[in-house]
C-alpha cells in the first residue's frame, strides 16, 4: 500500500512539473474553464422562465446540480481523459506490453498514471458553486450529511470512472473505439440539470442504464435533506457492481491482448 | 482551365481518394454522429419546461427545430485544425506545400468525403427521432430543402474559415488546438445548439447577431425546420463573413508559409 502511495506521488508530481513547462497553456485552460463555466449558468438562466423552477428545482438548488457536474467534468479532465485516453495509444505502439511486465497492478498504473492540473480549477469551481447554491437554498450542514454527500461523491466518482474504463478498455481489441468516450461525455453532459427535468423514460434510462443521476441529482438532494435510503442503497449496489465488471474486464481484455504486431 | 488551382479532374481525384480514405474509419465516423445527441438531450428538456413559452416554436416546430440543429451541425463539423496540427507536427506538410494546389483544398475536400460518409449514419439518427416523435416528422419543400442545404453549407465555410486561420496561428505558436477551444465554448452556447437564439434575453440576442455563431446553426436549422425567418438577412450575414474571413485566411497563411521552414529546422 505504501509503495502504491509513494508511486502516485512521483506520477503526479511529474505530470505538475511538465505541465509547468507551459505556463501560457495553463491560462489558456483557465480561461477555458471560467467561460465554460460562465456559458453554463447563462444556459441555466434560459430554464428559469416565469415559473422560476425547472422540473421542481430552484435556482439555487439547481446551482448545487451544476456545481457538481462541474467537479465530475474536472475529475474527466484532469484524470480520466489524459489516462484513459492513453490506452489506446500504449495498444497501437505496442507500449502497453512495458505497464504489463513492471511490477506494479496494471489497471492502478493505466489509470492515475498522469494527470492535468487545469481540471483541479474545475473541482474547486464546482465545489465552490456547490456550496454557494446550498448556502443560498438554506441547507443546515449537520455532520450526518457532510459525510452523506462525500459518501455519495465517491459513489459518483466510482461510477464515472468505471464508465470510462469499460470503454477505454475495448481499445484493446478495437482500436477504434476510442471515440465512443465522446459519445459517453456528450450522454454524460444530461448531468448538468435535475433528473426531474426530463420526461419520464430519460429518467428510468439515466437512473437504471447510464447511472447520471447518481453523479449530480442525487448527491445534491442528499444536500437539500429529501435523498431516500433505498436510492442511496442502490447507488452504492450500482458503484460496486460498475467497478467490478470494471476490474473484470480489464483482466479478461489482458487475457486477449497479444502484444502489438503479433 | 483551372480556377482556384482546381480543374475537373484534380476535383475528381481529391474527392474520391479522400472518400475512399474516410469509408475506411466508418466505425469512427458513426460514433462522431452518434456524439452530436445533445441537441435532443436539449430538447428533451426544454419540452418540458415552463420556459418553453418564451422560445416561439410552438408544438411540433421545437422538436423540428432540434432535430434540424443536430442535422446542421453533423454536416457543418469541422475538425481541420487538429488535422492541421498534427501534419504540421510530423512534418507532412512539407510534400503538401509543394504540390501546385493550395492545401487548403487538401483538408476541404477530407471534410466532404467524411460528410459523405456521415450522411447515411445522420439519416439514421435522424429516422430514430421520427419513430420516437412520428408526430413531428415534416418533408421540406424543394425550395426550402435546397435554402437550408445552401446555408449548411454556408455555416460549413465559416467554421471551416476561422479554424484555418486559427490553424495558420500553428505557423507561429505549436499550441493552436488550445485557442480552438476558445472558439468553442462560445459557439456551443451562443449558436442555438443548446437553446433557439431565441431563448436569450434580448439585449444578449442583439449582440449575438453581431457575431457569426449564430449563422452556424441557429439560422440553418431554422431555414431547414421551415420556420419563419429573415432569409435575406441571414445570407448577407454568411457572405459578410465569408467575405470577411477568405482574404484575412489567405494572408495569414501566405505570411505563415513563408515563415514556416518545416520540422528540424
Amino acid at each position: 500500500m505504501g509503495r502504491y502511495w509513494r508511486t502516485l506521488r512521483r506520477f503526479w508530481g511529474t505530470a505538475l512539473a511538465t505541465q509547468l513547462e507551459y505556463q501560457l497553456n495553463v491560462l489558456v485552460e483557465l480561461l477555458a474553464v471560467v467561460l465554460s463555466l460562465g456559458g453554463s449558468l447563462l444556459l441555466l438562466s434560459l430554464f428559469f422562465g416565469p415559473g422560476r423552477e425547472l422540473g421542481g428545482w430552484s435556482w439555487n438548488q439547481a446551482l448545487i446540480v451544476q456545481g457538481f457536474y462541474t467537479v465530475f467534468d474536472g475529475m474527466t479532465t484532469a484524470w480520466l481523459r489524459p489516462n484513459l485516453g492513453a490506452i489506446v495509444t500504449y495498444v497501437r505502439e505496442g507500449t502497453l506490453d512495458f505497464v504489463l511486465l513492471k511490477p506494479i497492478d496494471s489497471q492502478f498504473w493505466v489509470s492515475l498514471r498522469t494527470f492535468a492540473p487545469a481540471g483541479l480549477s474545475e473541482v474547486v469551481l464546482g465545489l465552490g458553486l456547490a456550496a454557494w447554491g446550498a448556502h443560498q437554498s438554506g441547507v443546515v450542514l449537520t455532520p450526518a450529511v457532510l459525510v452523506t454527500v462525500l459518501l455519495m461523491l465517491m459513489v459518483a466518482a466510482v461510477i464515472l470512472y468505471s464508465l470510462w474504463f469499460l470503454i477505454a478498455a475495448t481499445s484493446i481489441w478495437f482500436v477504434k473505439t476510442w471515440n465512443a468516450t465522446e459519445v459517453l461525455r456528450a450522454l454524460l453532459a444530461s448531468g448538468r440539470y435535475p433528473l426531474e427535468a426530463y420526461p419520464a423514460p430519460l429518467r428510468l434510462l439515466f437512473t437504471l442504464v447510464l447511472p447520471v443521476a447518481f453523479l449530480t441529482t442525487v448527491p445534491a438532494e442528499v444536500l437539500l435533506g429529501r435523498a431516500s435510503f433505498p436510492l442511496l442503497a442502490l447507488g452504492i449496489v450500482l458503484s460496486a457492481g460498475f467497478f467490478a465488471a470494471a476490474r473484470s474486464f480489464w483482466l479478461f481484455a489482458l487475457r486477449h491482448y497479444t502484444s502489438a504486431s503479433s | 482551365m483551372r480556377i482556384f488551382g482546381l480543374n475537373r479532374r484534380i476535383v475528381r481525384a481529391l474527392l474520391g481518394s479522400q472518400y475512399a480514405h474516410m469509408l475506411e474509419y466508418r466505425a469512427e465516423i458513426a460514433l462522431w454522429a452518434l456524439s452530436g445527441v445533445l441537441p435532443f438531450i436539449m430538447l428533451s428538456l426544454w419540452s418540458g419546461s415552463d420556459a418553453r413559452s418564451q422560445l416561439g416554436l410552438d408544438g411540433v416546430a421545437l422538436d423540428r427545430y432540434f432535430l434540424s440543429a443536430f442535422l446542421v451541425r453533423q454536416f457543418s463539423v469541422v475538425w481541420m485544425v487538429y488535422a492541421f496540427e498534427e501534419d504540421a507536427l510530423l512534418g507532412r506538410l512539407s510534400p503538401y506545400l509543394l504540390q501546385p494546389l493550395h492545401p487548403l483544398w487538401r483538408y476541404v475536400a477530407s471534410h466532404l468525403g467524411e460528410q459523405l460518409t456521415r450522411l447515411p449514419f445522420a439519416a439514421g439518427i435522424a429516422g430514430v427521432f421520427f419513430l420516437i416523435q412520428p408526430q413531428a416528422f415534416w418533408i421540406p419543400s424543394l425550395g426550402g430543402f435546397l435554402l437550408a442545404w445552401i446555408a449548411t453549407w454556408m455555416a460549413f465555410a465559416i467554421a471551416f474559415l476561422l479554424q484555418s486561420l486559427i490553424a495558420s496561428l500553428c505557423f507561429w505558436s505549436e499550441k493552436a488546438t488550445a485557442l480552438e477551444r476558445l472558439l468553442f465554448l462560445p459557439f456551443l452556447f451562443l449558436s442555438g445548439l443548446l437553446a433557439p437564439l431565441t431563448a436569450f434575453p434580448p439585449a444578449v440576442q442583439a449582440w449575438v447577431r453581431w457575431t457569426p455563431f449564430p449563422y452556424l446553426i441557429d439560422f440553418p436549422a431554422r431555414v431547414l425546420s421551415g420556420d419563419p425567418v429573415d432569409l435575406a438577412a441571414g445570407f448577407a450575414a454568411q457572405l459578410a463573413w465569408v467575405g470577411l474571413l477568405l482574404p484575412l485566411v489567405l494572408v495569414l497563411w501566405r505570411a505563415g508559409v513563408r515563415r514556416y521552414s518545416a520540422m528540424g529546422a
